[in-house]
C-alpha cells in the first residue's frame, strides 16, 4: 500500500512512518520542517500542505491511504496562520484525496474536541458534540477542522474516513501538549483543582495509527490508552512539583518564573477533565495498549 | 461539608483497611477510573465515622436490602436543609453493608465550580448530576444514589418535613434502560438535625449556591438528633426505557409511595407508636 504522511517531521508522526515502512507499505511524507534522516525509501518532501508541491505529491505518487497529522496547536503556532493550517489544510488535503483517487484517510485529531467545564460529563462518546469551544477559543480551529475530515464521510462517501480523537501522549519523545505543560520542573495548577487527565504512551499511539490504518476504519474514533490519572498523580509520578495557584493570581503569572505559557481557555483544562471513552475504537480494530499509566509516564520522567 | 483535602485529618487505619475492601477497580495509586481515590475515602469516613457513630445517632433498618453487588439505585427523599441525608447513607452504605459499598450520588452542578469542593467531591466519586454519569455508573455495576425531589426537597421546612415534593421522573426510565433494581429508601430525623425555618435564596445566589438554610440558631449547624434511614425491599420494573410519560409516571408514584410508607413508618417508630418488630420493609 502506498501511504501519504502529512506533517511526518512530527515525532509521533515519524514513530508512525517507521512503523508502515516495517510493515512493508510505501511511504512519502509532506511536512514545512525538514527530516534530515527518514528511514530508507521514504521521502519526505519540504513543503506547505496547502501549496502547489504538495498537490503534485498526490498526482505523482498517487497514494492509496492519507494520514493526516499535519495540524498545529497554540503550542507550537502562536500566530493567526494556525486557522489557515488546520482548516484550509485538512480542506485541501482531502480534496486531492477525492481528486486523486486515494482510498483511505485518517485524520488524528485530538480529544480536546470535547472541551473542558464544570458541567461536561467524563467520558466523551463519539456522538457528543464540542461544548466548550467559547471558552478556549485556540481550539476552534482544530475543532472545526475535526467537523470538516468528519464531513468527508457523506461528502466522499467513497473515500474510507476515519477520525481519531487522540488522547495526551506522553512518553519518551516528551512532544506534544502535555509534554509541554510538564516540560519545567514546577508545573502551575488551579488551586482546588485535580482534574483527570487521560493520556496514552507514545508508542501505543502510534500503534493505534497503524491498527486504524490496516484495519480500513470508518467513522470517527476515540482513542485513548490506560484509564486517566489525576494531574497531582501525574506531576508527582513524573518527578515534577505542582506550584497551586489561586484562579485570579494564575493568568498574570503564567510564563514567568518557570511556568508554562498558557492562552486564557487552557485554564478550563487544568481545572477539569477531559476524559474519553475509547471501547467503540477498542472493538473496532481490537486495540489493546502495551503500557499502562504508570509506565508511560516513567517513560516521560526517565527521558529526560 | 468540610472538604477533607484542606485538613490534616487523621486517617483511621481500620477505616482504610475497609475501604480497600471496596469492590471498584483500583489502581496502584489507589484511584478507580472516576478518579475515586482510597486515600481520600479513608478521609471521609473517618470523618463521617464520628457523626455516623457518635454526634447522631443512626438506626439503620433493612440494610440486607441494598445488593452486596452489581448494579442498584438508592431512591430516596430529601430531610434536612443541606445534603446531610446522602451524606448519612454514604456512611451506612459503608459501615453497615458487608461488603462496604460506595454510594456515588449525583452532585449539584455548582459544585464543580467551587475549588476544594469541585476536588474533593471527584475523589470521593460523588460526580456531577448528569444523565451521561448515571448511565455509565450503573453499566459499570456501582451503587448509584439519587433524590427524585432535587434541590426542592433539601429547602424542605420543618413543618414540611416528612412530606414529599414533586418527583423527576428520570431516574425511572434511567431503571429501566439499564435494567437496574430500585431500592427505596427513607431517611427521617432530617427536619429535626436541621429544622429549616427560612431559606435565603438571594445570598444564596451571591456564593453560588442555590439558598442558604436558615435555623432558628442561625446557622445550619445539625443537632446531635436520632436519624433513620429504613431501606425497602428492591424493586424491579417492567417495561421499556421509551414508554410515554403516563407510563412512566405510574412507576413513578408507585416508587413515592414506597419511600412515603417507609417514611410514614421511620416516624411511627420515632412516636413510639411502632415496634422494631412490626416494621414492614418489603
Amino acid at each position: 500500500m502506498k501511504v501519504l504522511i502529512t506533517g511526518i517531521s512530527g515525532a509521533l508522526a515519524r514513530e508512525v512512518t517507521r512503523r508502515v515502512v516495517e510493515r512493508g507499505h510505501e511511504v512519502v511524507g509532506i511536512d514545512v520542517r525538514p527530516w534530515y534522516h527518514p528511514p530508507e525509501g521514504v521521502r519526505v518532501i519540504q513543503t506547505d500542505i496547502r501549496k502547489r508541491p504538495a498537490e503534485e505529491v498526490f498526482r505523482s505518487f498517487r497514494p492509496d491511504a492519507l494520514v493526516h497529522m499535519a495540524t498545529v496547536t497554540h503550542l507550537t503556532h502562536r500566530s493567526r496562520d494556525r486557522y489557515r493550517i488546520n482548516l484550509g489544510g485538512t480542506q485541501a488535503v482531502f480534496e486531492h484525496c477525492a481528486h486523486y483517487g486515494v482510498k483511505q484517510a485518517l485524520f488524528v485529531g485530538r480529544h480536546t474536541y470535547y472541551g473542558a467545564g464544570p458541567d461536561s460529563p467524563l467520558y466523551h462518546t463519539e456522538s457528543e458534540p464540542p461544548m466548550a469551544v467559547h471558552t478556549f477559543a485556540e481550539l476552534s480551529d482544530l475543532v472545526a477542522a475535526d467537523l470538516y475530515a468528519g464531513s468527508a464521510l457523506w461528502r466522499y462517501p467513497r473515500i474510507d474516513t476515519a477520525v481519531l480523537r487522540l488522547c495526551y501522549t506522553l512518553g519518551p519523545f516528551r512532544q506534544g501538549t502535555l509534554a509541554a505543560f510538564l516540560k519545567g520542573p514546577r508545573v502551575p495548577t488551579v488551586l482546588g483543582f485535580d482534574p483527570l487527565f487521560h493520556f496514552i504512551h507514545e508508542l501505543d499511539a502510534a500503534a493505534a495509527i497503524v491498527l486504524s490504518l490496516e484495519a480500513r476504519l470508518r467513522g470517527v474514533f476515540n482513542v485513548s490508552g490506560p484509564p486517566p490519572v489525576p494531574l497531582s498523580v501525574i506531576i508527582r509520578e513524573t518527578g515534577r512539583s505542582p506550584v497551586p495557584l489561586p484562579e485570579a493570581l494564575i493568568r498574570p503569572l503564567l510564563g514567568r518564573f518557570g511556568l508554562p505559557r498558557l492562552p486564557p481557555g487552557a485554564l478550563e483544562h487544568v481545572k477539569y477533565p477531559v476524559v474519553i471513552d475509547s471501547s467503540a475504537f477498542r472493538k473496532a480494530t481490537g486495540f489493546a495498549p502495551q503500557f499502562d499509566e504508570d509506565a508511560t509516564m516513567a517513560a516521560f520522567r526517565e527521558a529526560g | 461539608m468540610i472538604p477533607a483535602t484542606l485538613i490534616p485529618l487523621p486517617t483511621d487505619a481500620e477505616i482504610a483497611r475497609r475501604v480497600s475492601r471496596i469492590e471498584l477497580p483500583w489502581n496502584r495509586h489507589g484511584i478507580d477510573p472516576y478518579g475515586i481515590d482510597q486515600r481520600e475515602l479513608a478521609r471521609l469516613y473517618t470523618l463521617l465515622s464520628f457523626f455516623y457513630h457518635r454526634y447522631f445517632d443512626v438506626k439503620v433498618y433493612g440494610s440486607n436490602h441494598v445488593p452486596a453487588r452489581g448494579r442498584a439505585m438508592l431512591v430516596g427523599n430529601h430531610s434536612g436543609g443541606w445534603a446531610l441525608d446522602a451524606i448519612m447513607i454514604i456512611a451506612s452504605a459503608f459501615f453497615s453493608l458487608d461488603p462496604p459499598r460506595l454510594a456515588q450520588g449525583m452532585a449539584e452542578k455548582f459544585i464543580q465550580r467551587m475549588p476544594f469542593l469541585a476536588w474533593f467531591t471527584s475523589r470521593i466519586g460523588q460526580l456531577t448530576g448528569l444523565p451521561e454519569h448515571a448511565v455509565r455508573l450503573l453499566q459499570d455495576d456501582r451503587l448509584l444514589m439519587v433524590f427524585p425531589e432535587g434541590a426542592r426537597g433539601t429547602a424542605k421546612l420543618y413543618r414540611e418535613r416528612d412530606s414529599l415534593v414533586g418527583f423527576g421522573t428520570g431516574f425511572v426510565r434511567l431503571a429501566l434502560q439499564t435494567r437496574t433494581p430500585i431500592v427505596p429508601v427513607a431517611f427521617v430525623g432530617g427536619g429535626e438535625a436541621i429544622p429549616t425555618v427560612t431559606n435565603l435564596y438571594r445570598v444564596g445566589r451571591l456564593f453560588g449556591v442555590p439558598y442558604i438554610p436558615v435555623t432558628p440558631w442561625g446557622a445550619a449547624i445539625p443537632l446531635p438528633v436520632t436519624l433513620q434511614i429504613l431501606y425497602g425491599a428492591p424493586i424491579v420494573l417492567e417495561g421499556n426505557a421509551s414508554d410515554t410519560d403516563d407510563v412512566i409516571a405510574r412507576h413513578v408514584e408507585r416508587i413515592k409511595g414506597r419511600i412515603a410508607a417507609l417514611i410514614r413508618q421511620g416516624r411511627a417508630l420515632r412516636d413510639g407508636k411502632l415496634r422494631e418488630t412490626e416494621l414492614d420493609l418489603t
